[in-house]
């Protein structure tokens, strides 16, 4: 990018072109010949795969687009229109949602690379700085997004993060009012989170543009952190970085694509399957795992104003850091007190995410006003000090020298990362540690067909569970998403098409209005959704004394109990994604006498597995009131199984296709990554192993 | 190219690539296909879009009904006997697109005519009962229609298609 280009046209159409607007020759300069340090480890793949996976977020995002409706009435239920009936929405959906985890779970490791290899350190200021405004930005751009589909979660989010602004004096209330459009949370809130969801994006990719820009200005830092000094020390981008960039993007591919097809509700909230509801706030509201640290700071002040304070000052202080460490060396290996606190400060966060998600009291609270006042000494005390008293071990004399020095330091530093990794994803799940466990018992995990990789619904299963739903459920809960047709289609009970228009013309829709004027009711047909067995939400809770039955479309992603740790790490490798079905099966079999000493109130039922225990439906299911044809067992914990499993088809039509498609593309990513390993070592293979073995010659050959 | 390497094992090197490549960009294109595929008409779409059944009994003789099938309109036309005999009586090689009018009815039921309303010029939907044919007129670029929904004039190039329907009772079709 600096002095003239190094392309040269031969052709004289192009050479016509590049005299006018010299773009081709930019692209050649910037990732052609553009030159990277020899000893790069993988870890600086990061920027390339988090490029990647800006594009994949925009590419699913504007997909996304075309189906989604922001409105509070129509967000949730366009939502799951598009994971039921749009052609591949349910992949397009997961992959937006995981690959916006993704996206952050990158971003950590992108930021803490460079803040333990000193990648801040001049002449990299701004290229620091710039990367900081784009953290903010994702952060941003990731909680509107999380704002849309409009689920409990989604809703008291967006109230929570908006409130952040009530604790500015004075004007607070009016910025909040503002930022609302409104007096709460609501429609005008959803539609310009909606705008800006999509308009931020796009100001990323600007910024990422100043960023690369930046960096093709002072050139990349490396791990020894030395500048390079000849040519020798620097390879051509291509084919040498494109390679690895691609290689380890392959490989991160494999992770992503493991949480989209197997555990793509994993990182997600079983909540945000409710429907927002503004007056019920659900009980325990973490944010999503990559923000739990900076929630973990606001919670640990006890004062409101300071509280948001110490919150923005937390990202802020990260502009600040390449005049805060006040060390002329660099890379964190020739710095051994510096290396010791970095692996504390890395520690420190990854505790105060795990705090994030336990609640604000007690022991609990203590240690996160601990952590908290620790990450700011770090920057504040530490890294000044550190680097004023430290004695650096000596550097290498130049990027070749260690790029060729056997040293077994490169190795522990990816099996250090490689275990940070480890530990982040365990954290990334403790948002579920934050469910109450009080005394409630865990529900029996059961075995289910639909389960792991290779899991398919058992078809008779699903008809006697949809009987069970018909005979009994039925009477009070809806199944509002789900259409007739969705009975005959593959992947589900396996009804032919026309048993399920017969289901479906046992029912009465409404329609109209008629040349008249007026509504009508008339036989339901295939295309219809389920009707609910109440005209409307008042008129359900007013049947139940204000409890109104859960509509059931979702249910089986919408409730979930506590896996507790370590079982929740486990849950990512075993695909375990029944916690829902598991939880339905056990409420509907644990109705049991009320213990002497427990006070239930009027109109309840105890029930084992309830939170709380107080249930207001009475038990649901007896021994014998649905008669199978099939002569399964008539008994109330064969019902139970049943519909559950009934129900998780309900909430997941596509389970069967997600997980057939998911191991084609995993079988898929497994060769590619080998095939990219062996190119990317051919590649390779003469600046790795140059023919004469002394540094400072010899690998002139490899510069073609 | 200079390079020695690049030389030394020219076949088993060039297969790697290729074949990295190529798998490579198979898994490009492979991804192409959601992002394609979503855009077709989803499923909800595609059962909204079964037949309908509609009741011809409140018709009069000489009147012309829209109803809407896949969001198209249908026009039902219980066609007066002199409508019938205007569109049984042009000669086909006065016709731009030939067809008889026998060809365009039911056997048995030549009073009602069942064309899709959408000109097949440019998409607008033609006037009922206008035009020099007494048929349709089309306000955007002028094509005329006859009794028998045949282009006669103008712009467009073939007569309004007939969507698939049957006869259910004599006073009943289902289209679709």
């Amino acid at each position: 990018m600096s002095g003239p280009s190094k392309f040269v046209p031969r052709h004289p159409a192009l050479k016509w072109f590049e005299a006018r607007l010299p773009i081709i020759g930019l692209m050649y300069d910037s990732f052609v010949s553009y030159p990277t340090p020899r000893n790069l480890n993988f870890l600086w793949t990061f920027g390339a795969i988090l490029s990647f996976l800006l594009i994949i977020q925009i590419v699913t995002g504007v997909v996304l687009v075309m189906h989604y409706t922001p409105n509070v009435d129509l967000a949730f239920n366009s939502v799951e229109h598009l994971m039921r009936d749009v052609n591949y929405g349910w992949l397009l959906r997961y992959l937006h949602s995981n690959g916006a985890a993704m996206f952050f779970f990158a971003v950590y490791i992108h930021m803490f690379r460079g803040m333990y290899y000193g990648s801040y350190k001049e002449p990299r200021e701004v290229l620091w700085i710039i990367g900081v405004i784009i953290y903010l930005l994702m952060m941003a751009t990731g909680f509107l997004g999380y704002v849309l589909p409009w689920g409990q979660m989604s809703y008291w989010a967006a109230t929570v993060i908006t409130n952040l602004f009530s604790a500015i004096p004075i004007f607070g209330e009016t910025i909040v009012t503002w930022l609302w459009g409104g007096y709460s949370v609501g429609n005008p809130t959803l539609t310009r989170f909606f705008s800006l969801h999509y308009l931020l994006p796009f100001v990323i990719v600007a910024f990422v543009v100043l960023h690369v820009w930046a960096l093709h200005v002072v050139g990349q830092n490396n791990p020894a952190g030395v500048e390079p000094k000849s040519d020798q020390d620097t390879v051509p981008f291509t084919p040498y970085a494109t390679l690895k960039d691609l290689f380890w993007f392959v490989a991160f591919m494999l992770i992503y694509m493991w949480f989209t097809f197997y555990v793509p509700n994993y990182l997600g909230h079983a909540d945000n399957y409710i429907p927002a509801n503004p007056s019920v706030t659900p009980a325990h509201i973490v944010p999503e795992w990559y923000y739990l640290p900076f929630y973990a700071i606001l919670r640990a002040i006890p004062d409101k104003l300071m509280g948001v304070i110490a919150l923005f000052a937390s990202i802020i202080v990260l502009a600040f850091l390449p005049w805060l460490d006040t060390s002329k060396v660099k890379s964190g290996r020739y710095r051994p007190l510096f290396k010791v606190f970095f692996w504390i400060f890395v520690a420190d966060c990854l505790l105060l995410g795990w705090l994030g998600a336990k609640p604000a009291e007690g022991g609990y609270l203590i240690a996160t006003r601990i952590l908290t006042a620790w990450y700011f000494l770090h920057f504040i005390v530490v890294l000044p000090v550190i680097g004023l008293m430290e004695k650096p071990l000596p550097l290498p004399e130049s990027i070749t020298a260690d790029a060729l020095a056997k040293h077994g330091a490169k190795k522990k530093v990816i099996a250090a990362t490689v275990a940070a990794l480890a530990v982040l994803v365990g954290l990334s799940t403790s948002t579920r540690t934050a469910q109450a466990a009080g005394e409630t018992p865990k529900p029996p995990q059961l075995t289910w067909s639909f389960s792991g990789p290779f899991g398919t619904f058992d078809r008779a299963q699903l008809q006697r569970g949809f009987q069970v739903y018909k005979e009994v459920c039925a009477a009070c809960h809806g199944l509002s998403l789900l259409s007739f047709r969705n009975l005959a289609e593959p992947g589900g009970p396996g009804f032919t098409t026309a048993q399920a228009a017969a289901v479906a013309a046992e029912a009465k829709v409404k329609d109209g209005p008629n040349d008249q004027g007026e509504m009508f009711e008339r036989p339901g047909r295939l295309a219809d959704r389920f009707p609910s067995p109440y005209p409307n939400a008042q008129a359900a809770a007013f049947a139940f004394n204000g409890a109104a039955p859960p509509d059931l479309s979702v249910i089986a992603k919408a409730r979930t109990y506590e896996r507790g740790f370590p079982t929740f790490v486990f849950d990512i490798f075993t695909q375990y994604q029944e916690a829902g079905v598991d939880y339905i099966t056990a409420l509907l079999t644990g109705y049991e006498d009320t213990p002497a000493d427990f006070k239930l109130p009027d109109g309840s039922n105890y029930n084992k597995y309830f939170p709380g225990h107080a249930i207001a439906m009475p038990p649901p299911l007896a021994d014998g009131v649905v008669t199978y044809a099939d002569g399964s067992p008539q008994t109330t914990a064969q019902y139970a199984k049943d519909v559950s499993a009934f129900l998780m088809w309900a909430a997941e039509p596509h389970l069967e296709a997600r997980k057939r498609l998911g191991f084609q593309v995993m079988i898929f990513l497994l060769v590619l990554t080998g095939l990219m390993y062996f190119t990317y070592e051919k590649v390779w293979h003469d600046v790795k192993h140059p023919p004469e073995e002394t540094p400072g010659q010899g690998t002139k050959t490899t510069r073609a | 190219m200079t390079n020695p390497s690049l030389r030394a094992e020219p076949t088993r090197r060039d297969f790697l690539f290729i074949a990295t490549g190529a798998v490579g960009a198979i898994g490009v294109a492979a991804t192409m296909v959601p992002l394609i595929a979503q855009m077709n008409p989803d499923a909800s779409t595609i059962a909204a879009g079964a037949p309908i059944e509609v009741d011809l009994t409140p018709i009069a003789e000489g009147q012309i009904i829209k109803v809407t099938w896949r969001g198209k309109p249908i026009f039902i036309s219980h066609r007066t006997k002199q409508e019938i005999e205007q569109a049984q009586s042009v000669k086909l090689s006065a016709l731009p697109d030939p067809q008889s009018d026998q060809d365009r009815v039911k056997a048995g039921h030549d009073q009602w005519l069942v064309v899709i309303g959408i000109c097949t010029h440019l998409g607008c939907i033609p006037i009922s009962k206008s035009g020099e044919y007494n048929g349709w007129f089309c306000p955007c670029h002028g094509s005329v229609y006859d009794t028998s929904g045949r282009i006669r004039q103008g712009p467009a190039p073939a007569n309004l298609p007939l969507p698939p329907y049957r006869f259910v009772s004599d006073t009943k079709i289902e289209i679709g």
